[in-house]
């Protein structure tokens, strides 16, 4: 069984002194699949990565990466991972093609692979710059590249895209998408919806140090569901906008009168914002703006935790 | 080649990438002795007891050894910035021997230093320095001083490795400068009084002085004095062994332990 997942863990503990970041998380990432650990701030996403990258022992449970055991055979999982992102970095002070380089070396990769990353990452114009001139859609490409001097396995990028601009948070994404389908296990952690449901094959929702819930993307959207909003012209339409959402959604609108928006969670995986549109005019609701959008990353926790809360009470 | 000593080597190879691209502490920890060797030679010295160009042969093996002990500043600020700001973290990623990255750390400095010290011997032989004693002598001195350099920056390593930040590591490295205050690598320690006195000769520092200046002719080793200083060639070379012993298996370690 062990050979098909390139991640698979069981009840990995991990406290901080009073700090519990991770309390029995269970991951098993399939060999050639793309996870994404999605969570919150301060969910243990960095801790789950540090522990399975061998930077953090496990308090208890297990874990094996491309089928070697994290605390027996650390070297073993050294030589098969590769990691990018908010903490394992390059070096400031040296070049993009000194850093390359010098990770070659140690990795006993020719010199050449260093170019070829350089060329693929699109830093060739800023190869002899020192990393620390580099902006930080750059500084990420290289710490990617960087991970990817012997084609690893399994690669882990810890938030890969925080704070990048669009058009660098495509790049990555592209590079990602590229070595996926190049059958490289990849996982990544994130704290966008967009992000993992872009890239992932398998979404699991971290909170609190454990596993809240997993699915595919399409899983997870059917359970979150999606908004469905109205901005109708005058608040006295509200009222007519209202019966629309609720026919439509199965579930009582929420009516801002200061913004004169209606708004509804719906499960409802058919309905379509042309729908919406339609049904909203046929009814003679004059709108201004109607919209139907994935919950927020916030909402979605909201709704897990409050579903937690509403089963244990 | 072994995987630690191929592995060090490329380490080693970019501690002087860095150096080259950011010599600014490097050039600043080496022109400082500099400044204390004019300062103390020229303004402070004749104020003090001994004839100036006396004072003057005296102080440059102080400084050379004060130098040396620069190892602990340096040591912490470079390991610091590393375990800090991820570098270390993704050798640690890494399939390479655990010791190679702090031996790589060691030896470039050790090599850094050998040149570094060479300005402060020319300025010191322009201001009357003399090796007075003989080459083997001489050899045994330089030996001796990159010996005590290669402990200091152990010492340093292990205490970057265990700091908190790279601030506090700043902190606790810009006050190491007050060491060789503690020591006889400025004064003589005879005129002190006692409860300082005993400190400064049971200061690593003031052995290796000692025989430095021994060795180079410099001055005689003082009487009654504590054993390291006493017996200094011996008494440097237990401490070193001493330093060298306890911190680097510690930093090692330091280093290889996933937290
Ligand atoms: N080295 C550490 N010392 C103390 N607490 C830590 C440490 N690393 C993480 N934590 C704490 O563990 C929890 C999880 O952190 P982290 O794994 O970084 O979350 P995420 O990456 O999802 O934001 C947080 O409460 C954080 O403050
Ligand atoms: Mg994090």
């Amino acid at each position: 069984m062990t050979s098909t997942y390139a991640v698979l863990s069981e009840g990995l503990e991990k406290r901080f002194g009073d700090v519990h970041a991770l309390r029995g998380l269970e991951l098993a990432v399939p060999e050639g699949s793309v996870c994404g650990l999605l969570g919150p701030n301060g969910a243990g996403k960095t801790t789950a990565v540090r522990v399975l990258t061998t930077l953090l022992t496990p308090d208890a449970g297990s874990a094996r990466v491309a089928g070697h055991d994290l605390v027996r055979e650390p070297h073993a999982v050294r030589r098969n991972i590769g990691v990018a992102g908010q903490y394992a970095s390059v070096d400031g002070d040296l070049t993009g093609a000194e850093n390359l380089r010098l990770f070659a070396k140690l990795l006993r990769a020719p010199r050449t692979r260093a170019a070829e990353l350089l060329e693929r990452f699109d830093l060739v114009a800023a190869a002899d710059r020192p990393a620390h001139t580099y902006s930080g859609g750059m500084r990420r490409r290289l710490d990617l590249a960087a991970s990817l001097i012997t084609r690893p396995r399994v690669l882990f990028l810890d938030e890969p895209t925080t704070g990048l601009d669009p058009h660098s948070r495509n790049a990555i994404w592209d590079s990602v998408r590229e070595l996926a389908d190049a059958g490289t296990t990849v996982l990544l952690t994130t704290q966008y919806l967009e992000e993992a449901d872009r890239l992932a094959d398998d979404i699991v929702l971290i909170d609190e140090g454990r596993a809240a819930h997993r699915g595919t993307p399409a899983e997870l959207k059917a359970t979150i569901g999606s908004y469905a909003q109205a901005v109708v012209a005058d608040r006295a339409d509200l009222p007519a906008a209202a019966v629309v959402l609720d026919r439509l959604t199965g579930t009582e609108p929420v009516l801002d009168a200061e913004r004169r928006t209606a708004a509804a969670i719906t499960l409802d995986a058919t309905l379509t914002l042309p729908r919406l549109v339609r049904e909203l005019d046929a009814a003679g609701v004059p709108l201004l703006d109607a919209s139907l959008r994935p919950p927020t990353l916030d909402e979605v926790f909201l709704r897990l935790t409050a579903t937690k809360e509403a089963i244990a009470a | 080649m072994s995987t630690l000593a191929y592995d060090t080597s490329a380490v080693f190879g970019r501690h002087l990438l860095r150096l080259r691209h950011a010599p600014a502490i490097a050039v600043m920890t080496q022109t400082m002795p500099i400044v204390f060797l004019l300062f103390f030679g020229y303004v402070l010295g004749p104020a003090l007891a001994m004839p100036g160009a006396d004072y003057r042969a005296f102080l440059v093996p102080g400084l050379l050894v004060a130098t040396a002990a620069n190892g602990i500043m340096t040591g912490m600020f470079t390991a610091a910035q590393d375990s800090h700001r991820g570098v270390m973290d993704r050798f640690r990623t890494l399939p390479m021997s655990r010791a190679s990255v702090p031996l790589g750390q060691a030896s470039a400095d050790l090599l850094t230093t050998a040149v570094g010290l060479l300005p402060l011997l020319l300025v010191g032989l322009a201001m009357g320095w003399r090796i007075e004693g003989s080459a083997l002598e001489a050899v045994g001195a330089f030996g001796l001083l990159l010996l005590f350099r290669f402990a200091t920056t152990w010492v340093g390593i292990l205490l970057g490795l265990a700091s908190r930040s790279e601030e506090a590591a700043g902190q606790l490295g810009g006050a190491t400068f007050m060491l060789p205050l503690l020591s006889n690598a400025y004064i003589p320690t005879d005129n002190l009084p006692s409860a300082l006195r005993t400190v400064a000769e049971w200061n690593p520092i003031s052995a290796v002085t000692t025989a430095v200046r021994d060795l180079f002719g410099n001055a005689p080793v003082p009487e009654g004095a504590s054993w390291p200083v006493a017996h200094p060639v011996a008494g440097s070379l237990a401490w070193c062994a001493v330093l060298i012993g306890v911190c680097l298996p510690l930093a090692v370690r330091r280093y290889g332990r996933p937290g």
